[in-house]
């Protein structure tokens, strides 16, 4: 063979870097020793010494989604493996894509329950998009290509490789991805062009149009947000966005009508209740967005484009379905609609308008300010106010000060929003801003979280001093797992069963300890010269605002309701709302 | 077929993929994680070149989770091709069983004379058994097994469905 021969840990790196990536994020074990070994003889991969592999996956994530790459992870057999399983359905959940390198026992071993030996490849099936386990050094280089076009390509994903020892330590050939062609896997991204034309005709004879977008638009990257936003203008429609698609259209468009679902905006979701059209680009019908399904937009047609075929008439039955990337799909629409010259009905769009005007007055984000304590709205709206112009990224946790951060921090761009969506996975919010700032060395990076899910991936403050990674932490602190028990509130009888959390930390302390900033506000006054502190300060800053501990959020569509049954505010409760417990549980 | 047809219906799904480890295993993964019903599953190597296996599967749902398990199946990476054998057009379906019937005197004679009605043949033979080989759609499979049930069937080992589209046409 002419191709010069490698040692396995040497075509892992030779393939990292044809692909692209000069960023992993890992952690060492004993099966890993020849390939870190390796990892120390060259330059070229920059290496983030993470604390605990969770914390890798999820800032290789905030990594992906905040820089539009794919995000790459490694971490040593048996328990590093495990540790990423949460990150790694995370990731499939959210359309991330990621490659995940997982060391494992010498190939002699497995089977036999070594020493850190876990059937990684069997653990992580259901939970990847897809996976590999390298038995011959010989595929090493061929399987390392395709896992990046399979984590990328179609509906993006985690995938996994699984590398034993003495693979890492093998000589073989290295191929170039150019000489890499998967056998079988053939993702669409161009969506038939004859569909796209009667789309455009539904669209055009739509009385009550609305644009329902998600995570989608941001997977195709950022130049599908400027088409969608190209589109949306041509038309003159409505727009609202998922929890993953924020970030799509620009908040501060006049036709944007802010976040829809459980949490979003009373004009949002009654708009979608009202329709007599929904035009889906990349978003999935998810359950926190439909509620009810037989209460959910009754009258309205449906058109739906997706990546993945799996998501059609899975959840929500639809007209139109079209398949392939969101990008290419708009720009066929957009040149449809100028093709077939299509034209709106405007009087039937007037009033239309007229109406979701009507909704907006309601003014469903209002909350009441004291002087005394601070409002999280409040909180957020300042972090916002005082963040404008910045291009900042911002992550959160999970739970109330997501949706609080959701609806009060505007997106005017994509990629900019890291949250865990589909998962809803507490502890993400600390690495994911790790990993944007490890993409955007310069940028404003910030976490938005609580003490609940903080507690869970803490340890990455130590990665964060380690590299310089000036991350913004922003614990909205409550003393509650506060969504826990906003819910037990409002559907079991004010009993707070376990949501209270009794003991915690001093914060200020605790960052201290890491070696970096620590502060704390306490009152409303002492808001905006907090936040400018943090923004101020060179390096990372974990600052604490101790706000109302029972506020909650509103608007809300409770489980099992259907979009037109919003709650708006504590007065709007339904009196049944306790005893309806059978449509109340957290599913 | 409609969507919203809520009937449940047996399909036959032909799946044809790459022979590579773990393969089978993702493939009922997705059945067991989603909560799909699986009647029948066989799995065999058809190209041992190019290293393709084929998966015929009969599983029941209605027309709408059909179609969601065919776009699943497609989804999996190692995947050639997904064909639903029930929707898209005419095809054969086929069984086989082995039949073990234990007994003597008259009984054994009948149990003969049916296999013999039933084309089935005799693979291994005792003083006092008969192991019977059956080929056949799986409702013969079905009525032969409770014709034998009271000659003295001891055991039976059935393969599963394997199915084939009629006419010239590869999958």
């Amino acid at each position: 063979m002419a191709t010069k021969t490698l040692n396995g840990s040497q075509i892992v790196l030779r393939a990292l870097k044809d692909q692209g990536v000069d960023v992993a994020f890992g952690l060492p074990g004993g099966v890993l020793l020849p390939f870190y070994d390796e990892i120390y003889q060259q330059n070229e991969l920059k290496h983030i010494l993470v604390r605990h592999e969770q914390g890798a996956m999820h800032a290789a994530e905030g990594y992906a989604r905040a820089n539009d790459k794919v995000g790459v992870v490694i971490v040593t057999s048996g328990p590093g493996a495990t540790n990423t399983i949460t990150g790694l359905v995370d990731a499939m959940m959210d359309s991330i894509p990621l490659v995940c390198i997982t060391g494992q026992v010498p190939t002699a071993l497995i089977g036999n329950d070594a020493f850190q030996e876990a059937d990684t490849t069997g653990i992580t099936r259901p939970c990847t998009k897809h996976n590999y386990l390298v038995k011959d050094v010989n595929d090493l280089a061929r399987i390392m290509h395709e896992a990046f076009l399979v984590a990328r390509s179609g509906r993006p994903g985690p995938v996994l490789v699984d590398i034993p020892k003495d693979i890492f330590l093998a000589e073989g050939p290295y191929v170039g991805p150019s000489k890499v062609e998967h056998k079988t896997y053939r993702p669409k991204v161009k969506g038939d062009f004859t569909d796209i034309k009667e789309a455009v005709k539904m669209m055009a004879a739509a009385k009550k149009p609305i644009f329902y977008c998600g995570g989608g638009v941001i997977n195709s990257g950022p130049n599908a947000s400027k088409l969608l936003t190209k589109l949306i203008k041509m038309t003159g429609y409505p727009c609202t966005l998922t929890l993953m698609g924020l970030g799509a259209f620009p908040a501060s468009e006049k036709q944007y009508l802010g976040m829809l679902g459980m949490h979003g905006t009373y004009e949002a979701n009654l708009a979608m209740h009202d329709c007599d059209l929904i035009i889906n680009i990349g978003a999935r019908f998810d359950d926190r967005v439909t509620g009810r399904l037989d209460g959910f937009s009754p009258n309205s047609k449906r058109i739906h484009v997706d990546i993945d075929p799996s998501s059609i008439n899975k959840n929500v039955l639809v007209d139109l379905a079209i398949i392939g990337d969101a990008g290419h799909i708009l720009e066929d629409m957009i040149k449809a609609w100028k093709s077939e010259q299509a034209i709106p009905n405007k009087k039937a769009l007037g009033q239309w308008w007229e109406k979701i005007e009507g909704w907006r007055k309601v003014d469903s984000l209002k909350y009441k300010s004291t002087k005394k304590v601070i409002e999280p709205q409040f909180f957020l709206e300042r972090v916002a106010a005082l963040t404008k112009g910045k291009n900042a990224y911002f992550s959160t946790d999970v739970g109330q000060h997501q949706m609080w951060a959701a609806q009060y921090l505007p997106f005017e761009e994509p990629n900019r929003w890291l949250t865990s969506g589909g998962l809803g996975t507490m502890g993400y919010g600390l690495p994911a801003a790790m990993g944007a700032q490890v993409a955007h060395k310069d940028a404003l990076c910030v976490c938005v979280t609580s003490e609940g899910s903080f507690m869970m991936n803490l340890q990455e403050l130590a990665t964060c001093v380690e590299y310089k990674l000036p991350v913004k932490v922003f614990l909205l602190y409550n003393a509650y797992l506060g969504m826990v028990r906003q819910w037990q509130e409002m559907f079991h009888g004010e009993r707070y069963s376990a949501s209270v959390l009794e003991s915690h930390p001093d914060f200020v302390k605790l960052a201290e300890a890491f070696g970096m900033t620590g502060l704390m506000a306490e009152t409303p006054d002492q808001v905006d010269d907090i936040i400018q502190q943090t923004l101020d300060i060179d390096g990372p800053v974990l600052t604490v605002a101790k706000i109302n501990r029972t506020a909650k959020v509103f608007p809300m569509i409770p489980a099992g309701a259907a979009h037109n049954e919003i709650i708006l505010g504590e007065k709007d409760l339904p009196d049944d709302a306790q005893n309806n417990t059978d449509a109340m549980v957290l599913t | 077929m409609n969507i919203r047809d809520k009937e449940l219906r047996l399909h036959t799904i032909s799946v044809l993929v790459d022979n590579e480890s773990g393969v089978l295993a993702r493939v009922i993964g997705l059945f067991s994680g989603r909560g799909y019903n699986i009647s029948s599953l066989t799995v065999a190597e058809v190209d041992g070149e190019i290293r393709t296996s084929k998966i015929t599967i009969v599983t029941r749902g209605t027309y709408q989770v059909i179609e969601q398990i065919k776009a699943q199946l497609q989804r999996l990476v190692p995947i050639h091709k997904v064909v639903d054998l029930t929707v898209d057009g005419p095809s054969v379906e086929r069984e086989l069983a082995l039949i073990k019937v234990k007994g003597v005197g008259e009984k054994r004679v009948e149990a003969l004379r049916i296999a013999d009605i039933f084309r089935a043949s005799v693979v291994d033979s005792s003083n006092e058994s008969f192991v019977f080989e059956i080929i056949g759609r799986t409702q013969k499979l079905d009525a032969f097994i409770e014709l034998m049930q009271p000659l003295g069937l001891v055991d039976i080992s059935r393969t599963g469905i394997a199915a084939i589209s009629r006419g010239p046409e590869a999958m």
